[in-house]
């Protein structure tokens, strides 16, 4: 099971580190410090990466990229706290992320709210909205409480499309009100800005579901993912625990769903839809549900192949035969089809690979001596 | 009255619909524990195979008997296809369900995207045979005759199923499957070979409602299955996984409450009311209006 490589890995670390002594192994602190030192210092290389951006790291494009990857990666991390911490399946994530960036964009057009009211109160209504019907579904179990959080997200996807009293837009989604932003937030120039934004969503969510997960609470979820039976006997009951999992999930989401609309300067209603939610779940088992590093990594690398084949997609696969170049000019027949073999190949996602090749050669190793 | 009675058989031509989606997917769920996500890419392969035979296969048409051989084609691939699902990738992942769940979510998003890919995003025309072009006239209603051959269909699904299931040897495993498996596998019978057959009846219908749906849509997209699959997910959630009457009665009951609402209220309040229902049977109902066993044993 996917699910189950987080619980064993610090105790694994701790008994390979009591045995034999590695001095090599570096602080727990130092990975984060290491990534967010990368991220902050991006904004200021000039080097340019041939093959897998277009100009120099710097360059509005990149970053522009980088922002968006980062968003995802928040919002995957917030994912994973359902999905990969307390084991909880949810197909209404969507719901919330809209619901951020839907509340965000209509009270900067509509009350013309200046951007922090705007979000301030558009993350209290998906941090309340995700209370309401963690509530109701959470009264359920297992694929029951799946359903129900589909249906709920797909009512919102359906109110969104019908656009009532014209404020959605449909189909056209809405543009952000450039009036209500600071101006520092707006223009291909100001780019770094947003840059910034994202970083700053992505590790405050990694953050907060870090530092949650290590907490008395996060304990009692490693249990309800471990064995929901067993915590209700033990006299936890885990239903406020579930629930409050839920909100500080959709919570998290509906801010994601502000930095997104900042990114994108609008919002459209793909994002209200069971097919994104189902990404959001193949973005998390890509990297690895409930482990550090999964959800941000596997939202990172799955945003960032979708953005470069949709650009890869016209044009490199002219030389190929049609009946290969056209299924390959479509993303998501190639991330599907990889997230299946990786199912297949590489249950725990891409963070479990070394210790899967480590254990490989262990074994092998073993054999011939 | 006229508006009541097109009503009425118009919401039970959706849940005809609904019925042939839905059918599979209880069965499948039921007997094997595996949300299938995939069953929207049945759906759209009966839907294009048909399209593409009607226009391009020799012997098949859009007209006539022709038709029905294009549709024949389609249900053959809708069913080709879901019994390849099984053995290639549901098969190996035995026992690991949340692994299920997450290869058929892969290609809910994969084979639409390939279908895309082949024929575009844009809506393509289904061919309407004479035969159901225009309305019948009931009570005063002039009711399209594609809803009447859809209600015919799953009817004649629904009795089919029905004799499969209390008549055949291999229906007595499924039903005794869905009930109890590890009971089952106790007595000395492999269950698990009934799971690729449950897999095709559940793909050939899906397909079959693929067809239908285009018949009753006029057109097909990609992603048409997508959002038939999740009302018909939430048929199941209603009417249990263990009685075929349950899933039937769930569809019509969705569906002529997404009818009646969608034309009495707002546009689109319907399919609200529908996830409402849900709600309320689920609170307070677990599992199902039909069920004795709950939904709950998976993930």
């Amino acid at each position: 099971m996917i699910t189950e490589t987080e619980p064993q890995a610090p105790t694994t670390e701790a008994a390979a580190g009591g045995r034999t002594p590695r001095p090599r192994r570096l602080p727990r602190w130092a990975g984060p410090v290491a990534v967010l030192a990368i991220l902050l210092t991006l904004p200021f290389s000039t080097i340019t990466v041939p093959g897998l951006f277009h100009g120099a790291l710097n360059s509005p494009a990149t970053l522009h990229l980088l922002a968006f990857c980062l968003v995802f990666g928040g919002l995957a991390t917030s994912y994973d706290l359902l999905y990969g911490r307390v084991g909880l399946l949810s197909f209404g994530h969507a719901l919330y992320f809209a619901c951020g960036a839907y509340v965000a964009a209509l009270l900067m057009r509509i009350l013309e709210l200046p951007l922090v009211w705007a979000a301030l109160v558009s993350v209290l209504a998906g941090t309340l909205l995700s209370l309401l019907l963690g509530a109701v579904a959470l009264r359920v179990n297992g694929i029951a409480m799946a359903m129900v959080t589909l249906a709920f997200a797909q009512t919102g996807s359906i109110l969104v499309a019908r656009d009532p009293g014209r404020a959605t837009g449909g189909e056209e989604g809405l543009s952000l009100n450039t009036a209500m932003v600071p101006d520092t937030l707006v223009g291909v120039m100001n780019t770094v800005n947003l840059y910034w934004v994202a970083v700053a969503y992505a590790a405050f969510a990694t953050v907060v579901v870090w530092w949650l997960s290590a907490s008395p609470v996060g304990r009692v979820w490693q249990g309800i993912r471990a064995n929901e039976q067993r915590v209700a006997v033990l006299g936890v009951d885990p239903y406020p625990y579930k629930l409050a999992a839920f909100t500080v999930g959709g919570g998290l989401a509906s801010l994601g769903g502000v930095v997104y609309l900042l990114v994108t300067g609008g919002v459209t209603p793909t994002i209200t839809t069971a097919e994104f939610t189902l990404t959001l779940l193949v973005m998390v088992a890509l990297g690895g549900a409930g482990s550090r590093w999964g959800a941000l990594l596997g939202a990172g690398l799955y945003t960032y192949a979708e953005h470069r084949l949709r650009q890869l997609g016209g044009d490199s696969f002219s030389a190929l035969p049609d009946w290969i170049a056209a299924p390959l000019s479509q993303p998501l027949f190639i991330l599907g089809t990889l997230f299946v073999l990786m199912v297949f190949f590489f249950p725990g996602g891409l963070v479990a690979l070394p210790e899967r090749v480590r254990s490989a050669l262990r074994d092998r190793r073993a054999t011939r001596e | 009255m006229s508006t009541v009675v097109l009503l009425i058989v118009t919401g039970l031509g959706l849940g005809a619909l609904y019925f042939l989606i839905a059918s599979g997917l209880s069965l499948i769920f039921g007997l094997m524990d595996v949300l299938n996500f995939a069953h929207g890419a049945f759906l759209a392969i009966g839907a294009y195979g048909t399209w593409w035979a009607a226009g391009f296969l020799p012997g098949a048409g859009p007209d006539g008997p022709g038709f029905l051989l294009a549709l024949t084609f389609g249900v053959a691939a809708g069913t080709l296809a879901a019994t390849l699902v099984e053995l290639c990738v549901i098969r190996p992942l035995y026992g690991r369900h949340r692994e299920q769940i997450l290869a058929t979510v892969g290609l809910s998003l994969a084979v639409p995207a390939l279908l895309q890919a082949i024929w575009g995003a844009d809506p393509l025309t289904f061919p309407k045979p004479r035969a159901v072009r225009g309305t019948v006239d009931l009570l005063g209603a002039h009711i399209p005759k594609d809803r009447v051959l859809l209600i015919l269909v799953a009817v004649a699904l629904f009795t089919a199923l029905w004799l499969f299931n209390s008549r055949t040897r291999y229906g007595l495993i499924v039903r005794a499957g869905v009930q109890d498996r590890a009971m089952v596998t106790a007595l000395g019978i492999d269950v698990r070979r009934s799971f690729t057959l449950v897999f095709a009846i559940g793909g050939a219908a899906a397909a079959l409602a693929g067809a239908l749906g285009g018949l009753y849509y006029g057109v097909v997209t990609p992603t048409q299955g997508m959002s038939l699959l999740i009302f018909a997910f939430i048929v199941v959630v209603i009417g249990g996984t263990t009685s075929l009457t349950g899933c039937a009665i769930a569809s019509v009951t969705v569906a002529l409450v997404q009818q009646f609402a969608n034309y009495y209220t707002v546009a689109g309040l319907g399919d609200i009311a529908v996830v409402i229902v849900l709600a309320v049977v689920l609170l307070t109902r677990q599992g199902g209006l039909a069920a004795k066993k709950s939904a709950e044993r998976v993930a």
